[in-house]
């Protein structure tokens, strides 16, 4: 079985896409993380002018394919670097989906709690801070899961623009394996199926953590 | 006594439906005035416009002497001022009993935690709930999450607190024992608006009590007296629908 060694040769050469496609998904995680948020933010407690400025860009960025956006980036003149590129154009993508999840779990606060600190003289400030927020955080880290794995596999389309992460390295691979070219797709979706689990696991493991006393596990 | 609350012409609408038309009372620091009246009538709308919950259309909310109820004022200290107890309780869900209660006078006082814990800590022992600092609101009853409730808007060392049906809620094996917490409240001086339908309780424990109807109060006075001769019509046909009342 000619191709199981090339595919232990190349080892290395996997473990180097893979680490390159965690630095674009923890890189565009994060940015879609803090611009959802921000757009959910915007698009719950803003006033109507920042209501519907936020609401039109994560339209926008809803509705553009990430395909289409990875160009759009790589092509602007600014030279920018495809890892860069890759993070900033997946990233715009994700945060309008983040935003949706942060939304949905910022209006599941019931609102009588709300009520309650305002009741008590919170600012609005305050009282998204300390009341909203940590009530969010764990309300979304199911479809935030659900968010992560999609986005993890979302970075095999960053190969387009050049960034070396593991599709790229498999079409280095498949092109002097001569006729292997599917246990070599084969190996990467199991590779991609470890990293998905293995990212499932520590997420269950935080919901667990934020779990709060009186309501259902997950089982 | 001195007044510490005076409420004058206070009127809201809800489109164009007039909820309250024209509110006026006073309260005298330590009292405790129980609003009676049929659901509908205005009366949580009345407590709400109090601390702007709801703002209301017009009218002056004095509290000792200043009125609230005008541009420029901080709202946020107002509220501080006035404790609010709801009907559904509003307990902070993702806080242990311990960490609703020290909120205010952290967040909200701006106080040190061994301040908030001391605070904290006596009000939850005075509305007896020291054994369970620990829970979270989803494992406690009705009754002594409304009980914890009350703590929280007393550890804001509030003016005056604002009930707004507390043991509606509730059971009535629940609800005797909040208020049994509120009866030692009234006892120890803590002057107190309560929106309720608990006749008994208005009865033994509110100085004064005030009936609306329909937006307006139909007639005020010490409980006892009016409870058993109620003067208006209106009055008398609703104190009816309660069996067992003198």
């Amino acid at each position: 079985m000619e191709i199981i060694r090339i595919l232990i040769s190349e080892l290395p050469q996997f473990a180097k896409g893979t680490l390159v496609a965690l630095e674009v998904l923890a890189g565009l995680l994060f940015l879609g993380l803090v611009l959802g948020l921000a757009i959910a933010l915007a698009e719950i407690f803003g006033n109507t002018v920042v209501k519907f400025f936020a609401t039109t860009v994560r339209k926008f960025l809803w509705a553009i394919p990430q395909l289409v956006l990875l160009f759009l980036v790589f092509y602007l003149p600014f030279d920018l670097n495809p890892v860069l590129a890759a993070i900033i154009a997946l990233g715009l993508c994700s945060s309008a989906f983040q935003s949706q999840i942060f939304r949905g779990a910022i209006l599941s606060v019931q609102s009588g709690q709300i009520e309650a600190a305002k009741a008590m003289g919170l600012s609005k400030p305050k009282i998204i801070f300390y009341i909203v927020i940590p009530q969010m955080i764990r309300l979304s880290i199911g479809p935030w899961t659900n968010e992560f794995s999609s986005e993890l596999k979302d970075t095999s389309l960053a190969y387009v623009v050049g960034v070396v992460e593991i599709m790229r390295q498999a079409k280095y691979i498949i092109a002097y394996t001569f006729g292997n070219t599917a246990a070599v797709y084969l190996f990467v979706g199991v590779l991609y199926f470890i990293l998905t689990r293995i990212g499932t696991y520590f997420f269950y493991r935080l919901e667990e953590r934020l779990w709060v006393p009186g309501f259902e596990k997950r089982s | 006594m001195s007044t510490i609350l005076e409420v004058k012409d206070l009127t809201k609408k809800f489109a164009d439906i007039e909820v309250l038309k024209g509110i006026s009372f006073k309260l005298k620091k330590g009292e405790t005035l129980a609003v009676i009246g049929s659901s509908g009538s205005g009366k949580s709308t009345m407590l709400r416009c109090l601390n702007q919950l709801s703002p209301p259309d017009s009218g002056q909310v004095l509290l000792e002497g200043v009125n609230i109820n005008a541009p420029g004022i901080d709202l946020n200290t107002v509220r501080a001022d006035m404790g609010f107890v709801f009907q559904d309780f509003n307990l902070f869900i993702h806080l242990s009993v311990l960490d609703n209660v020290m909120f205010g006078p952290l967040r909200v006082r701006g106080m040190s935690k061994k301040e908030a814990r001391e605070i904290a800590m006596n009000e939850i022992e005075r509305v007896g709930m020291i054994d369970k600092i620990d829970f979270y609101p989803a494992q406690l009853s009705g009754g002594q999450q409304q009980r914890i409730s009350i703590a929280r808007a007393l550890a804001l060392r509030p003016k005056l607190i604002l009930f707004d049906e507390p043991t509606s809620a509730l059971d009535p094996e629940l609800t005797g024992e909040v208020l049994s917490v509120m009866t030692g409240l009234a006892n120890d001086g803590m002057t107190a608006i309560v929106v309720t339908h608990e006749m008994g309780f208005a009865q033994s424990v509110a100085d004064k009590a005030i009936f609306i109807d329909q937006g307006v109060i139909v007639e005020q006075g010490v409980p006892e007296k009016m409870f058993a001769h109620p003067r208006h019509e209106r009055t008398k046909l609703f104190l009816s629908n309660f069996v067992g009342l003198q």
